[in-house]
């Protein structure tokens, strides 16, 4: 009797604090997350209202679809150089504003502004600056490759939102890595300066090894970011020209609200999931390796 | 030592070049949006000869700017206000009853972290669709409570580990139930964590995009991305207006940084690093 009424009690107890939160979660992510698994193996689709089983057929077409494995490609590209060249001059800007320079936190601030600001317009002031300003500086210098606007040309257009990327998160990576110096011991620093070490030499033989966290977080963040980059890629060229910037994330939207074909989309999304985790975690177990401990 | 200055100050300039590259687009749309279309193609880089907000009454008309402010406003206070408190329940409830199904729930919220939008968007919209969800705030509120809950739930967690029983153990003593103890004792220390969530969440919900473009269909109910999405794509040849709306959406969250920049920068790195 006793126990049964303690029972009672912590059930009580369990759905005044965690039932608000649970019903949430599993509404909302928990079983659509399990239906789109049953969604990639039916061919639904809204307007004709069919919804029948079809096997792998899904999967099927994904990987014999020339222009999503074209587009895919593109997506690990984009990722690729977005990523590089983004905790590279992250990186430089953490180290530039961690040597004691008048204003930092100034510096810093203004450096991390455009994270602030959603992609949509992110990516309608920059469409601006590619179609206006830099063909106008380009005709002024009488010099070629600017005059056209990046975003009309099928090669260029994606280094337009390779550059755009780095320019929205390069800020708040600087401030990840901003964390990461500041956390090396100063006996560590001083140690090295006492042995010799200068200048670049200490830069990469004891500032890197001993931030490989920070490494390990900001790379995990531009990948997963990259793979999943919509707003921007919407507002900045809508796939165009050519479908030549449609990523994955734009390719999966437009296959499932615009060609109707539910079925295949989730399966799209489903095999992006899966690139995410490998590219991510890969990356996180290949880094790991340089872990030193203080 | 003089090679010590003169580095210094080589530092300092490609500091400052670097800076005005990094913000250059927003100058150039701030100058602009004083200017007419015409003027903006021939010379993007001069001055306005005038300040006159024409550009942006225009704006304003067009994109129903105070309508779509307050639907911003509206959900994503309420979805935050809502995602903190249950949250923060939850974590306070997984921390200090160490039950195997409690484990198990945490365990499949940290997991859940890691599935990216695109793999729930579409069953989503298919599952609320034919239940005729679509096209409420009310409902938008609901998924973001979901979808905040995870990351929300995890940072709580990290830091309610370490907070000491005893004091909820006087409290108990003193008559308190579990819900006056979380509240009074529990809650009031959680306000650094806090800031941490509530910054992340309110950036995240925003100036999100695309679920909002999914679940709010009709002009009455767009939040701010999406009623400047709309501006853009019906008015894209009028560029000098555009620049003007680009600014009345950006203002209020510069504003708010202007203010509170050393937390919002503190809370996302928090945010990032966990």
């Amino acid at each position: 009797m006793k126990r049964g009424k303690k029972a009672l009690i912590n059930a009580g107890t369990f759905a005044a604090f965690m039932g608000p939160s649970l019903i949430a979660f599993i509404c909302v992510l928990l079983i659509p997350l399990v239906y789109g698994i049953y969604l990639t193996f039916t061919n639904y689709s809204p307007i004709t209202g069919t919804q029948d089983y079809v096997g792998f057929q899904n999967f099927a077409a994904i990987f014999s679809d020339k222009e999503y494995l074209g587009q895919f490609l593109k997506t690990l590209r984009y990722v690729f150089y977005s990523t590089i060249f983004c905790n590279v001059l992250a990186f430089i800007l953490a180290y530039l504003l961690t040597s004691n320079v008048k204003g930092q936190n100034f510096f810093r601030a203004g450096f991390f502004t455009p994270n602030l600001i959603g992609g949509i317009v992110l990516g309608y002031i920059w469409k601006f600056i590619f179609a206006n300003v830099i063909t106008l500086i380009g005709k002024s210098l009488e010099y070629e490759p600017l005059m056209m606007s990046f975003l009309t040309h099928p090669e260029r257009a994606i280094w337009a939102m390779i550059i755009v990327t780095v320019w929205q998160y390069a800020g708040y990576l600087m401030m990840i890595y901003v964390a990461g110096f500041v956390s090396i011991p100063k006996d560590i620093l001083e140690a090295s300066d006492i042995d010799g070490a200068t200048g670049l030499k200490k830069l990469f033989k004891v500032t890197i090894p001993m931030m490989v966290p920070s490494f390990i977080i900001c790379f995990f963040i531009s990948i997963s970011r990259g793979f999943m980059s919509y707003d921007l890629n919407l507002a900045l060229t809508n796939g165009q020209p050519y479908g030549s910037t449609r990523l994955a994330a734009m390719h999966i939207y437009q296959k499932a609200f615009q060609a109707n074909q539910y079925g295949v989309g989730q399966a799209e999304a489903i095999v992006l999931f899966i690139a995410v985790a490998i590219a991510a975690v890969s990356q996180v177990l290949l880094t790991k390796r340089y872990e030193v401990e203080a | 030592m003089k090679k010590k200055t003169s580095n210094k100050w080589a530092k300092y300039i490609v500091i400052c070049v670097l800076l005005a590259i990094f913000l250059v687009p927003f100058y150039l749309m701030v100058i602009n949006s004083f200017k007419t279309t015409q003027q903006f193609v021939s010379s993007p880089f001069s001055l306005p000869d005038k300040i006159d907000f024409d550009n942006y009454a225009q704006a304003f008309e067009k994109m129903n700017f105070l309508n779509a402010i307050g639907n911003s406003a509206i959900i994503t206070s309420i979805s935050v206000v809502l995602i903190l408190l249950t949250s923060s329940m939850a974590a306070y409830f997984l921390v200090r009853h160490k039950w195997r199904i409690n484990k198990i729930i945490f365990a499949v919220l940290v997991a859940s972290m890691i599935v990216p939008f695109q793999a729930i968007m579409i069953p989503l919209v298919s599952i609320y669709g034919k239940l005729d969800l679509m096209n409420s705030k009310w409902v938008l509120i609901f998924m973001y409570l979901g979808f905040g809950q995870a990351f929300a739930i995890f940072i709580f967690h990290g830091f309610i580990k370490n907070i000491p029983l005893e004091m909820e153990e006087a409290a108990l003593i003193d008559g308190c139930n579990k819900m006056q103890s979380f509240f009074r004792i529990v809650f009031p220390l959680l306000r650094p964590v806090i800031t941490t969530v509530l910054i992340l969440d309110v950036l995240w919900i925003w100036n999100d995009y695309l679920l909002p473009s999914l679940v709010l269909l009709s002009p009455q109910e767009r939040t701010l991305p999406l009623s400047t999405y709309n501006f853009f794509s019906s008015y894209s040849v009028d560029f000098a207006p555009l620049m003007a709306g680009l600014v009345l959406t950006i203002l209020p969250v510069l504003i708010v940084y202007l203010f509170c920049q050393k937390q919002i920068i503190r809370g996302v790195v928090q945010g990032a690093i966990k």
